[in-house]
């Protein structure tokens, strides 16, 4: 284990995570893990690590880090400003950073959360199977807490390779305003009839309130059938559940939530939560009507992209097959079935 | 006790219910009561020990399970088949006994400063609060909320008791509450409403224990009235909260 950086400003909320902690619900606790997992298991990728390593997750804004140990970065997620010692950096890319540098990560521009790895990972206390933070119980992560200025965080052992990986800019993925999310309706849709419609035709916009837990959105009522009963019987909740209160104003369920008696009119498929992960307050969400079908062979595609995409950022950049002149990256749109599979079977191309 | 048998409360056919790409959930009655609950504790035990390709967990609820799968390995039409010839058999399976767990509870005084009013409120004296309160064998219908809470049933009407009207910032870990027709105790410290009557000093959640949790949906609970002197005893070696 060595000192990697110790943290001069903390960012909004900082916090260490890793895929999550699972196993655990039926006691009462949440998976937590990285809300986007695409983008954090990408930033893993390009400094060498497994999947499975802890990583920091930036909301809104990012920290100031004074580097202690040679290491290799990588920031992807939202874009956000990306300096070492006022140098401008490249985010979905390996970058070499070495003792004394400053890191410092901004504001975000477009999407609301980023992802800082660091090569050997983050090192901090496993606690029940996994390094995420679960702020709610303050267990997990650096003390269970946010980080803070002042703090100084541990990588695992071993030596940094210097790593040239990077992802083509053309699989960058875009985080527009404009957001549609597949749902799987239920499992409370039989307690909506024209709430529905209202559900899948409306618009919602992101609220403030927005976090780890959930994200509230605000548009037209979703009114239940009058003759149900306004709440159900506790249940635990799954990241993706969108609960209908009694308000009418529905809330999207993050990782951090473990039960709940509202009713669930649909549940975002998984492949579609980094969406909602980098939803900024005020953006737009659209709900789309997906089968169970679709929505597992969507989840095959997903698997396999990230499969490919593991091996083509390992390349030197002369000899990706993917270049910024194909396919448009404006285009590259990860909520489509058609898009992914084009993506999938450019990557097959020698 | 030995098999569980599908009683008249539970569903003659499971619902099925869609929670996502990931997720089935499995409603065998719609109600809170111990024999539905008893049920679900069967099934969780079945599908546990069955270790069902695909199935990553098993949250065992009041009245339902959630079974969270893996959608490259399994799809809900082969877990809801599995499920519906295991709920056939289900009269035959020997489920292990319910544990009973003795949670000691000092109740009054500093640790339940909210017991003289559930008292008033029930038109009772505070010993019959603990008496009552410490009598029942309580099920734990599921755990949730926080880490290692537990949503139980069977509180005697007699202390049935409004939530406060403005919640506490932090409730100290350890807390035994009435909230209406419910009881429970805080495993971690944290802001809430529940009319406090007592606290324990054993700690239902440490993360650092090899088993983090004491308690477990499906088995039992009761409380056993300890003195403050034994408190501090019992509490000995633990941090404050």
């Amino acid at each position: 284990m060595t000192d990697i950086f110790s943290v001069l400003s903390p960012g909004a909320y900082t916090t260490v995570q890793d895929l999550g902690r699972f196993g655990w619900q039926p006691f009462g606790v949440p998976p937590s893990g990285m809300l986007d997992d695409f983008a954090g298991r990408i930033a893993n990728m390009l400094v060498g690590n497994p999947d499975t390593a802890a990583l920091l997750e930036l909301t809104f804004s990012g920290p100031t880090l004074k580097i202690l140990a040679p290491a290799n970065i990588a920031l992807t997620g939202a874009d956000m400003p990306f300096s070492i010692n006022d140098t401008p950096a490249a985010g979905w890319c390996a970058v070499s950073v070495q003792p004394g540098d400053t890191v410092t990560v901004g504001m975000a521009r477009s999407g609301c959360r980023g992802y800082l790895a660091v090569s050997q990972g983050i090192d901090v206390p496993l606690v029940m199977g996994s390094r995420s933070c679960y702020v709610g119980a303050a267990i997990g992560g650096f003390n269970g807490r946010p980080l803070q200025a002042g703090d100084c965080l541990r990588r695992g052992a071993g030596e940094a390779d210097h790593l040239e990986h990077r992802v083509p800019a053309a699989l960058v993925p875009a985080y527009p305003s404009e957001i549609t999310l597949r749902a799987i309706p239920g499992p409370q849709d039989d307690f909506f009839d024209h709430g529905l419609d209202v559900f899948f035709n409306a618009s919602f916009t992101v609220s403030p309130q927005a976090d780890r837990m959930g994200c509230r959105l605000q548009g037209p009522v979703i009114s239940q059938i009058e003759a149900m009963p306004k709440s159900i019987i506790s249940e635990p909740s799954l990241p993706g559940g969108v609960q209908i209160p009694q308000d009418g104003q529905p809330i999207i369920l993050l990782s951090e939530q473990t039960v709940g008696g509202y009713t669930k009119i649909a549940t975002v498929i998984s492949s579609d939560i980094p969406r909602v992960a980098q939803a900024l307050p005020g953006d737009c969400i659209r709900f789309e009507h997906i089968d169970i079908d679709a929505a597992h062979a969507l989840y095959h595609r997903q698997t396999l992209l990230l499969e490919r995409i593991r091996n083509e950022i390992k390349l030197p950049a002369a000899e990706q097959r993917f270049r910024r002149d194909r396919p448009d990256p404006a285009a590259v749109d990860w909520n489509s079935p058609v898009v992914v599979d084009k993506l999938i079977h450019c990557l097959y191309q020698t | 006790m030995g098999a569980v048998a599908l009683n008249s409360q539970c569903f003659d056919r499971p619902k099925f219910r869609l929670a996502g790409d990931r997720g089935l959930l499995v409603e065998f009655g719609d109600a809170i009561t111990p024999e539905i609950n008893q049920t679900v504790r069967a099934m969780t035990f079945v599908l546990e020990t069955a270790a069902v390709p695909g199935v990553r967990e098993v949250i065992p609820t009041y009245r339902s399970v959630v079974i969270v799968y893996d959608p490259l390995t399994t799809a809900p039409s082969l877990l809801v088949s599995r499920i519906l010839s295991f709920y056939g058999e289900l009269a035959r399976i020997e489920a292990p006994p319910p544990k009973e767990s003795v949670i000691p509870v000092c109740y009054g005084g500093e640790f339940g400063p909210d017991i003289a009013f559930v008292a008033a409120h029930n038109h009772i004296g505070t010993d019959d609060v603990i008496r009552l309160h410490s009598e029942p064998s309580y099920p734990i219908y599921m755990l949730g909320f926080s880490p290692g809470f537990p949503f139980l049933g069977g509180l005697s009407e007699k202390l049935h008791t409004p939530r406060l009207t403005s919640p506490r910032t932090r409730v100290p870990a350890g807390s035994v509450g009435i909230a209406n027709n419910q009881t429970g105790i805080y495993p971690i410290a944290s802001p809430g409403g529940w009319q406090l009557i007592g606290r324990s000093p054993v700690r239902l959640f440490d993360p650092q224990r090899p088993e983090p949790f004491l308690l477990c949906a499906g088995d039992t609970l009761r409380f056993e009235p300890i003195t403050p002197g034994e408190y501090q005893r019992r509490a000995v070696g633990d941090e404050d909260d």
